[in-house]
């Protein structure tokens, strides 16, 4: 083998693993060592599981293997856990202060899931505070860089979970995505990033930032992978009402190389005035690219989507200045001291707690929800996000996806966009919709500038990941991008 | 009753109008949205888990028993149902309340336009219009006892235990029938099913809405509420409290703030509540995290079948059996005592006699000596009250004689026919043997005779007195005053 093990991708893992050609165990180390090398250059992790447990996790999957045990599906995989997960044991600080020593007395379902489908789990990754962000510069603990460009941000809010597993730190990871914190990371960081439909994976155990929205989905090396992390976390779960009863199917046997008899829509929403022309040239091509795999694209329209970005940012914001409401000094996480009453303690714990991002959305959407301002923004809000939900529906009623690119520019510099947070939020801008219809979609590479990946991006109809699945994963075998490393310290090297 | 009072005349100026919302606790063993026990009086927070404690990334599930009851409670108030109807989230921060949040009903609530019937001041029947019933979680409680350093403790115990809040519309007219209501509500809550509806475990709160207007007017006054009633009782002092709070400062010109008030049992006063805490803006959105409660019509129609007979049905049934309202009211508001006294119609028992039977002769004994008529240390059973009942329809034993049989069968548990042999208790109604008796008291009571002859009709008492005493009460009393008046002919 010319690579080390903590490149595989994780069916690759698995595949070693089945034949014997290597322990859980190796895995394991070789990921762990690989932490120790570019970690300190990438941060992409909050907090890093004790060395000794992450390999006894490992020695379990080889104990399982030695008595001839059935491999399950994610055998001795290297995962990483956006820290706004609840794992038993591991702190899920959301990056903020506020939730400052809570660690979960519980797993998250699809952290459960994914121990069970036997992945091996390192600990929790970078974010944007609570998940409010686009460059994962507002944690509050520290940033996390873009294992292409070590100036650039990795994109977010799971920024952290995009850079583990470009920088070759994890295998996989499961990341949240609540208006575009998958896809948009896994475009700046050249990984893959799937968000499912909504309700296709339990949000039990996923610290809530916008109910209605958000969602938990892998990102991962490659579309295979995608499938399968997908497959072992899907599924009804009777502790979240909001998960639904639709069956999972088998997503890998989804994977096709060609894309004859399917109809791909490219918006032209999608690539309006503000698409950065060498995103907008890669897209292009990529529609190119799907034609020649049989295709039939052609252009279409979404005529709301120009106001989601708007109708996001009320919804997001008071669904979350509901949600945050809950940290308030008495039973967890920071408590400011010194406080003569409830009242003081509780406005003090949150001044302290938060940074200043949650505190703008918080503001927000208390303004928004408030009396006599809620027909205006939350009311208006909830019409535009129907409306957009019908354009979708017309357009996937004509098309069996619609294409287009997961971001306007590839990623930005530290500091480009942290003094205005109207650029920062225009960054969502082409992934936000997806959200408020509660679709699934999918960011895969489609193509470098100047050594920065670009993000396809990638719509299915409602409970249709198989033909997402299966559109990215022959646009991936013919354009054959994924298998690129980013240039970091170490990269491509065996593992000593 | 409260320091200041009303008067006749204040009385026929003004109106009162007052209007209740009512929460009740749902007789469920778990909790609105998670698995947890709501049995009342554990050590604090003991029943909690990641849902009810509001942990980062715990989520609400619906428990469909409470919906199933909240349903049942709806429909026995003739409730409009909306099968569609939907969770909201009403804000507000307070240390009880775990997530910042409650989730509520509050734009699609479970029922709307219902009706109760009762029996308000002086037996008038009334009826009360319900507004709306939604269903909800209850919080929290915050506590001072056995904290240190006058700390403020979080018992969450309770927060998630489902409720129902029932608003009735301002259609009470005063005190006493604000009390009857919330008794009557009480009542039909407990024959539903829904609640073990006890005030004093707080399984039952009542809020009151009260305004005053002049007679005759069909606006409402300033709304005051008043919050801390903790008892039937109470809340009728309250309100007669307030009643007359209001009308003396309208008679004296004045005009009522509207504001919340808190009842101060012990003093027999309302006061002003802090106004900060009603600056209140509950930001009332759809719960994201919830679907719509999505009722079947064939749920909602199998619930509604399900319910049992209801007070007011219970109540006309017993009339039309012949019972005096009173008397069937005191049944129908025990359902314990209806259930009883039910049994023993089914065993035969003549309605207005088994009444008077279980309620006087049983009921005195068993409260006398503390015990319930549904509790085991009760050894009548229905049927054996039944067949006592019919033992003196009979004549074989007369009524006197029948209380010392009920006497032995709460001791011994034995049927009144075995108590009626054993004790030899049989009536006497042999002519001839009864002759003979009258025949031996005329003989040993001469002057009696005498007297009788000479017209004092009432010596004859005395000689049926006699032979009563000498059968030690078993001779049928109407036999025996025959035979004396044939004997002396």
């Amino acid at each position: 083998m010319d690579v080390a093990p903590y490149e595989w991708p994780a069916h690759q893992v698995r595949r070693a693993l089945a034949a014997g050609q290597v322990s859980a165990r190796k895995v394991a180390e070789s990921a762990l060592r690989r932490i120790d090398e570019v970690e300190p250059a990438v941060g992409a992790f909050l907090h890093l599981r004790a060395r000794e447990d992450v390999l006894a996790d490992a020695d379990a999957v080889d104990a399982a293997i030695a008595r001839g045990a059935t491999l399950p599906p994610l055998a001795g995989v290297p995962a990483a856990i956006k820290a706004n997960m609840c794992m038993r044991g591991v702190p899920a600080s959301c990056a903020s202060r506020v939730l400052e020593g809570f660690v979960p007395p519980y797993d998250a379902t699809a952290v459960g899931r994914l121990r069970a489908a036997g992945a091996v789990i390192l600990g929790a990754t970078n974010m944007d505070e609570f998940a409010m962000g686009s460059s994962t510069e507002h944690s509050a603990d520290h940033v996390t860089r873009n294992p292409w460009d070590l100036g650039r941000v990795p994109g977010g809010s799971s920024g952290g979970a995009a850079a583990a597993v470009a920088a070759g730190e994890a295998t996989i990871a499961l990341g949240s995505d609540t208006g575009g914190s998958i896809r948009q990371p896994a475009a700046f960081c050249g990984t893959v990033g799937l968000k499912p439909t909504y309700g296709r994976v339990s949000r039990y155990g996923l610290v809530a930032f916008a109910s209605s929205l958000d969602q938990i989905g892998p990102l991962t090396r490659d579309v295979r992978d995608g499938a399968l992390v997908l497959a072992a976390i899907a599924g009804a779960d009777p502790a979240d009402a909001t998960c639904a009863a639709e069956p999972s199917p088998d997503y890998e046997a989804a994977l096709r190389r060609d894309c004859r008899g399917l109809r791909a829509g490219l918006p032209v929403e999608l690539l309006g005035g503000g698409t950065a022309p060498e995103v907008r040239s890669s897209v292009m091509a990529a529609a190119d690219l799907l034609a020649e795999l049989g295709a039939e694209v052609d252009e279409c329209s979404l005529p709301t989507v120009p106001y989601a970005l708007d109708a996001y940012y009320v919804i997001a914001p008071a669904e979350a200045s509901s949600n945050l409401a809950r940290y308030d000094g008495v039973r967890y996480g920071r408590r400011a001291a010194g406080a003569a009453d409830y009242v003081e303690m509780f406005g003090r714990t949150r001044g302290e707690g938060f940074g200043p991002e949650v505190r703008r959305r918080i503001m927000l959407g208390t303004y928004a929800l408030s009396a006599g301002y809620y027909d205006q923004y939350y009311g208006r809000a909830l019409q535009v996000r129907t409306r957009i939900c019908q354009d979708f529906e017309a357009a996937l009623a004509r098309f069996d996806v619609l294409v287009g690119p997961t971001t306007p520019s590839p990623a930005f510099a530290f500091g480009e966009k942290t003094a205005d947070p109207l650029q920062m939020y225009a960054s969502d801008v082409c992934t936000v919709a997806v959200n408020l219809a509660g679709l699934p979609a999918l960011s895969l590479p489609c193509g470098f500038h100047n050594g920065l990946p670009l993000g396809l991006q990638v719509i299915g109809r409602a409970w249709d990941e198989e033909t997402v699945l299966r559109v990215a994963f022959a646009f991936e075998q013919a354009a054959d991008l994924t298998r690129r490393r980013p240039p970091l310290l170490g990269a491509g090297r065996m593992g000593g | 009753m409260g320091g200041v009072g009303a008067p006749a005349e204040t009385a026929r100026r003004w109106q009162t109008v007052i209007g209740l919302e009512v929460h009740v606790e749902l007789a469920t063993r778990s909790k609105m949205f998670c698995r947890c026990s709501t049995a009342f009086g554990a050590p604090p927070n003991t029943q909690v888990c990641p849902v009810c404690l509001a942990l980062p990334g715990s989520l609400p599930v619906p428990n469909r028993r409470a919906i199933e009851l909240a349903l049942r409670a709806a429909l026995a108030l003739r409730c409009e149902i909306d099968p569609d109807c939907r969770w909201d989230r009403k804000n507000y921060h307070y240390p009880d309340l775990p997530k910042g949040y409650q989730i509520t009903q509050y734009a699609r609530p479970l029922g709307r336009g219902g009706e109760l019937t009762f029996a308000g001041a002086g037996g008038a029947s009334r009826t009360v219009r319900i507004r709306r019933l939604h269903m909800e979680e209850d919080t929290g409680k915050s506590t001072h006892e056995g904290m240190p350093g006058g700390a403020t403790g979080v018992d969450l115990n309770r927060a998630g235990v489902p409720l129902i809040e029932i608003v009735s519309e301002p259609d009470l007219r005063g005190p006493e029938d604000a009390r009857l209501y919330l008794q009557a509500l009480r009542l039909l809550l407990l024959y539903a099913g829904v609640s073990d509806v006890r005030m004093e475990e707080g399984s039952l709160r009542c809020d009151a809405n009260v305004s005053l207007r002049p007679a005759g007017s069909s606006e409402l006054g300033a709304l005051v509420e008043i919050k801390n009633m903790n008892s039937f009782r109470s809340v009728q002092r309250a309100l007669e409290y307030e009643e007359g709070r209001q009308a003396a400062a309208l008679d004296a010109g004045e005009r009522i703030a509207r504001e919340t008030r808190h009842w101060d049992e012990r003093r027999g006063i309302t006061f002003p509540s802090r106004s900060k805490e009603e600056a209140h803006d509950y930001r009332y959105f759809p719960e994201p995290d919830l679907g719509a409660v999505g009722l079947a019509p064939a749920f909602i129609e199998d619930t509604r079948r399900s319910l049992p007979e209801l007070p007011a049905d219970r109540q006309a049934r017993y009339e039309a059996l012949g019972l005096p309202g009173y008397d069937a009211g005191v049944l129908v508001a025990d359902p314990a005592l209806a259930a009883y006294f039910d049994r023993m119609l089914r065993a035969g028992a003549a309605a207005r006699e088994g009444a008077a039977l279980l309620s006087v002769e049983l009921l005195g004994r068993l409260n006398a000596a503390g015990i319930g008529v549904d509790s085991p240390e009760c050894r009548v059973h229905p049927e054996q009250l039944a067949a006592l009942q019919g033992l003196i329809a009979s004549g074989s034993i007369s009524g006197k004689i029948a209380k010392d049989v009920l006497d032995e069968m709460l001791a011994t548990g034995s049927d009144p026919s075995v108590v009626v042999q054993r004790k030899g208790l049989q009536q006497i109604s042999d002519q001839g043997a009864i002759g003979e008796a009258a025949r031996a008291a005329i003989a040993a009571n001469p002057q009696s005779v005498a007297d009788y002859r000479a017209g004092k009709k009432q010596a004859a008492d005395f000689l049926v007195g006699q032979v009563m005493k000498a059968t030690r009460g078993k001779a049928n009393p109407g036999l025996v005053r025959e035979a004396i008046a044939r004997e002396l002919g």
